[in-house]
């Protein structure tokens, strides 16, 4: 069995479940933006049952399990090729699942057309239709599915007017900018009011301003429509700044499936650290177990952690994880009820808001410390001997893994 | 070299390619300026060859031969049904080549230039064995099966050309808002495929009223206008074939002049130049 699912299980042990196991969990409610605030756990919009999408001998999706429930914004994160555009086009219908089912609102919609599915896509490269001024783009939607005359006239000016694009309904798409574009496949895809909308990275094409625009624009909007959202994105900023949940995926498999705070703060696994915000990862063995804390030893000292997974018994080898803005430098012991371990300053770098702290530890393993440039601490310089410690509840303990074997200078960088 | 006697050169070298491009133009044109010219001749015999004097006679009454005026008539009836035909079955297979893959996809694509590479003569023959195999007697039907046969490598050829570059996700945005593939072909594919389409149906709508060969090997009793004007050589060549070539050539250059001025129109509204640059 994968780790993940283990973990998945072990996490979500202490909060109550949903009837799928992953189904939105009590604290996504408590998460959830005001337009989501209808969200019912127990009626999924989106089931995922154990779907494979192989493609020849290549398996692009290996038996993915999940379910997103009505009003959610749910992101699929993880690096290029990792299956999130086939799952998203396994939901549109452009491909069949080799194995599995999907349903929409509780029917198998597998073996369905896609013009015959309640949901709709926002496209990579949005896909307008270059021939069509933006009204007849966004009309288009209604008038296949024989929407009456006075319906369409209502809701096409009604969502050129939520995407802001009411004085552009004569332009073509190519005598707009690329955010306006944007707009216009929004507005395209939500005028039939789907079940749900599927987005391919639909701000990968903009600018680094106007994405973050667009991000407050997606969620507004979203509020707005009370519409599921399924999002895919490579950039795990933009996953953690939107979502009600990810599901962080790699290799075609589902590492996690959790809120922003639960996989940042919780990962499953090596990789869902590494790939999102930056961390420690440090070799560590298992000595003990008390419960949800594991005592280990990890740069050279006796330490505790959270543990992230059931499989870490005494003798395990595990990887300890702890996010470098959780760590504080002190020159004294940091008194007994803390973690931490002395370590010698290797490099400082002033990177704004914060300075980054590099140490080795005793054992010449790099730690890497967010700290505040306002710290009071004497001037630093590369030599001094000082403590970084942290609380034993921002240390993680994670499963090893053969996949992503640890180096001395495993610090996974941001972007 | 000095560099002056290299500009000299570079000189030379372009006065000599006007002059051979200038050249190159009366040569393509000087037949079709005599054809219009001629058609206002008054011939001296029954042959319309020699210059005698200049006359209306012929546009006054250009259907004064009827046998010349049914030929016509009997090659519009079948370029319009080759057109139609070819049109359809070679966009369709051009569509089909550029937009799946399949097995045998390499062969189709060097297959389908063979009857624009093969010569006329053994296309003809090869036919016309073919349907006194099948024992059809020859005529219109058989016209229209040769005529379209090798059009439909043109317009497959044409229209892969043109549409290399078609976004198919457009196809996929038009299923996923709920459109069916009739309509998501009639209202998207089809309106982005226009051009290249409208020029291989005029290509093979020149292509048929055009081919001699292929269609006298497998015309029967059948005449159409080239054929007309061949049998017509023997006894006589009347100014009104002028009249008619003349008519044709300007209808068609009217065509490729609406065709190239819509493309152009319809390019600018597609790159979106036509009300100045997009603003931010
Ligand atoms: N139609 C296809 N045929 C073969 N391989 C495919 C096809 N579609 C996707 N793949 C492969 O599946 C993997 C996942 O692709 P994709 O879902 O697009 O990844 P992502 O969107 O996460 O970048 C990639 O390795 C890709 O090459
Ligand atoms: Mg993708």
């Amino acid at each position: 069995m994968p780790v993940h699912r283990l973990v998945e299980g072990f996490t979500r042990g202490e909060k109550p479940e949903g009837p799928e196991g992953n189904v939105v969990t009590q604290s996504t409610m408590s998460q959830s933006t005001p337009g989501a605030s209808g969200l019912d756990p127990q009626q999924p919009v989106i089931e995922i049952d154990h779907v494979t999408k192989s493609f020849g001998e290549f398996v692009a999706v290996d038996d993915a399990h999940f379910s997103i429930g009505q009003g959610e914004f749910f992101s699929m994160l993880g690096p290029s090729g990792c299956g999130k555009t086939t799952t998203l086009r396994m939901i549109a219908g452009f491909e069949q699942p080799t194995s599995g089912a999907i349903r929409l609102d509780g029917v198998d919609v597998s073996r369905v057309p896609p013009n015959k599915r309640d949901v709709n896509t926002v496209f990579q490269q949005y896909a307008l239709f270059p021939h069509m001024n933006v009204y007849d783009n966004v009309a288009f939607g209604p008038r296949s599915r024989k929407a009456t005359k006075d319906e369409i006239a209502r809701r096409v000016p009604e969502l050129l007017d939520i995407v802001r694009l009411g004085d552009f309904a004569a332009r073509r798409p190519a005598q707009l900018s690329g955010g306006q574009q944007q707009r216009v496949a929004l507005a395209r895809a939500l005028v039939n009011l789907p079940k749900a909308l599927l987005l391919d990275e639909p701000l990968g094409a903009l600018d680094l301003k106007l994405r973050h625009a667009m991000q407050f624009e997606l969620k507004r909007i979203q509020r707005e429509v009370g519409i599921t959202f399924v999002y895919v994105t490579h950039d795990q900023e933009e996953a953690l700044t939107m979502s009600d949940r990810i599901a962080v995926m790699s290799e075609g498999k589902v590492e996690q499936i959790g809120t922003p705070t639960e996989i940042y703060d919780s990962p499953a696994s090596v990789f869902v650290a590494g790939f999102i915000g930056q961390a420690n990862l440090w070799p560590a063995s298992v000595t003990g177990r008390s419960g949800a804390t594991a005592d280990i030893t990890a740069l050279g000292a006796s330490l505790k952690g959270r543990c992230q997974s059931e499989n870490l018994r005494p003798g395990t080898d595990a990887v300890l994880m702890v996010r470098p803005e959780r760590i504080t430098i002190s020159t004294n012991h940091p008194g007994p009820t803390t973690q931490g371990v002395r370590g010698t300053v290797v490099d400082l770098t002033f990177q704004g808001p914060i300075v980054r702290l590099v140490l080795h530890a005793g054992d010449d393993t790099p730690i890497i410390a967010n700290i505040d440039p306002d710290h009071d601490l004497p001037m630093l310089r590369p030599g001094d001997t000082v403590w970084a410690a942290w609380d034993a509840t921002a240390a993680s303990v994670l499963p090893a893994s053969p996949d992503q074997p640890l180096t001395a200078t495993d610090v996974v960088d941001e972007g | 070299m000095s560099a002056a006697g290299s500009g000299l050169v570079r000189r030379i070298g372009r006065i000599s390619l006007i002059a051979w491009a200038v050249f190159g133009f009366v040569f393509l044109f000087t037949p079709i300026v005599v054809t219009v010219i001629y058609s206002f001749n008054e011939p001296a015999g029954k042959y319309n060859y020699v210059w005698n004097r200049f006359s209306l006679a012929a546009w006054q009454d250009p259907f004064k031969y009827s046998e010349l005026t049914d030929a016509l008539i009997f090659s519009l009836k079948v370029a319009f049904v080759v057109t139609l035909l070819a049109t359809i079955l070679g966009t369709l297979m051009g569509m089909a080549m550029v937009k799946y893959r399949f097995r045998a996809k390499g062969l189709l694509g060097a297959v389908i230039v063979l009857p624009l590479t093969m010569p006329e003569v053994v296309m003809g023959f090869s036919l016309l064995t073919l349907f006194v195999t099948l024992n059809w007697s020859r005529g219109f039907l058989t016209i229209v099966i040769a005529q379209v046969m090798f059009s439909v490598s043109y317009v497959a050829t044409t229209v892969r050309a043109r549409i290399r570059g078609f976004d198919w996700r457009l196809e996929e945005a038009a299923a996923d808002l709920g459109a069916g593939p009739l309509r998501t072909f009639g209202r998207i594919t089809l309106p982005l495929i226009a051009p290249g389409v409208v020029a291989a149906a005029m290509l093979t709508f020149a292509l048929s009223l055009d081919d001699f060969i292929i269609t006298y090997l497998n015309s029967g009793l059948e005449n159409t206008f080239p054929i007309e004007i061949w049998n017509l050589k023997r006894s006589r060549v009347p100014a009104q074939i002028n009249v008619f070539s003349t008519s044709l050539l300007v209808i068609s250059v009217l065509m490729a002049l609406l065709v190239i001025w819509q493309g152009r129109r319809r390019q600018r509204s597609l790159d979106g130049a036509a009300s100045g640059p997009a603003p931010a």
